[in-house]
């Protein structure tokens, strides 16, 4: 059996939203039997983008089913991803209910794969961070990570566009344990906001951990920006795989 | 950061798509993430007309210096021009 980055596939595939819209993801599978643990990927506010693509194929490449909706659907089945991510962006985001609909049915579909383990956990990036967190506390997951979500605490500032709301109150619905990761140059989520979500968290008595890089910022993972870090991001990427090797593989 | 701030403006003209040539009604000025630019952050045109659909748009991604001299750029075209112009 060759190793799971040499052997996997990828590729579209539909599935029917939490409101019953017909909506697209891209799926990434290891070759194998499995049994394998699942992983939700949630996009940025981009949209479902080359990038997001790529970190779903990279999970399968470590042996998980992995998942990527496309949060933006609505706007059309055959739409480019920018186009509809500049569409979403323009009516205000997308409401938290048509989300968290969307991320069930995804997390169904994983569970429902015959290669799975029955686990699935959840990962976002940016306004996907926000996104993943708001999983955690809303649908049953074995596993969650939060990448610099922003808005998962702190205030919305008053004329904000963006139809969000912080939803820190809800740490203690919080069901899968959940990994932080921050740069301490952010400033959406800034240094003091994370603080915030450690505090709510330990409050709540929660399961978490949290890593903070120094000489980061936002988006440090991002491959094809400046504000790319390589010593964070594959640190990051380590403790993300170590977190879901915990929590996610085996029976 | 995200700001997600976006100053729109009506518009009227022409932009060259992926489908062709269609009227645009309106622009979408931002500056945030970039979708293709390789920056942190840019200032952001969406040319469209959202009543065709997402697809009937011409997005560009600037960088702040190179978007300040735009502006620049088209104010000089356009004082130039006088009273053809206005």
């Amino acid at each position: 059996m060759p190793a799971p980055e040499e052997a996997l596939s990828a590729g579209n595939v539909g599935f029917t939203g939490g409101d019953g819209a017909q909506i697209n993801a891209y799926q990434a599978l290891p070759a194998g039997d499995g049994p394998f643990g699942g992983v939700l990927v949630i996009h940025h506010l981009p949209g479902w983008d080359s990038g997001t693509k790529e970190i779903t194929r990279r999970f399968a490449a470590k042996g998980y089913n992995a998942i990527c909706p496309n949060l933006y659907a609505r706007q059309g089945l055959e739409v480019d991803p920018d186009d509809a991510a500049a569409a979403t962006r323009e009516a205000g985001g997308i409401p938290d209910e048509q989300f968290v609909g969307d991320a069930g049915a995804a997390i169904e579909a994983l569970r429902a794969l015959p290669t799975s383990n029955g686990k699935v956990g959840v990962i976002g990036y940016c306004s996907g961070g926000r996104h993943s967190f708001l999983t955690a506390v809303s649908l049953p997951v074995d596993a969650a990570v939060d990448c610099y979500g922003a808005f998962v605490t702190g205030v919305v500032p008053d004329g904000f566009p963006l139809r969000v709301t912080p939803l820190v109150d809800r740490a203690p619905d919080l069901r899968g344990p959940l990994l932080g990761l921050f740069g301490n140059e952010d400033q959406f989520p800034s240094p003091e906001q994370v603080d915030e979500l450690e505090a709510a968290l330990q409050a709540a008595g929660k399961t978490y951990e949290f890593h903070r890089y120094d000489g980061a910022g936002h988006a440090f993972f991002a491959v094809d920006r400046p504000a790319y870090r390589p010593e964070a991001a594959v640190d990051g990427w380590q403790r993300i795989f170590e977190w879901y090797g915990r929590y996610l593989v085996g029976a | 950061m995200c700001s997600y701030l976006t100053v729109p403006t009506d518009v009227a003209g022409s932009a060259k798509g992926a489908q062709g040539w269609f009227s645009v009604t309106s622009a979408q000025v931002y500056f945030d993430h970039p979708f293709h630019a390789p920056f942190d952050h840019t200032l952001n045109i969406d040319f469209a007309d959202p009543s065709r659909g997402p697809g009937a748009r011409v997005a560009v991604e600037l960088s702040a210096e190179s978007a300040r001299r735009l502006v620049e750029s088209i104010n000089a075209a356009l004082a130039a021009a006088g009273a053809a112009a206005r």
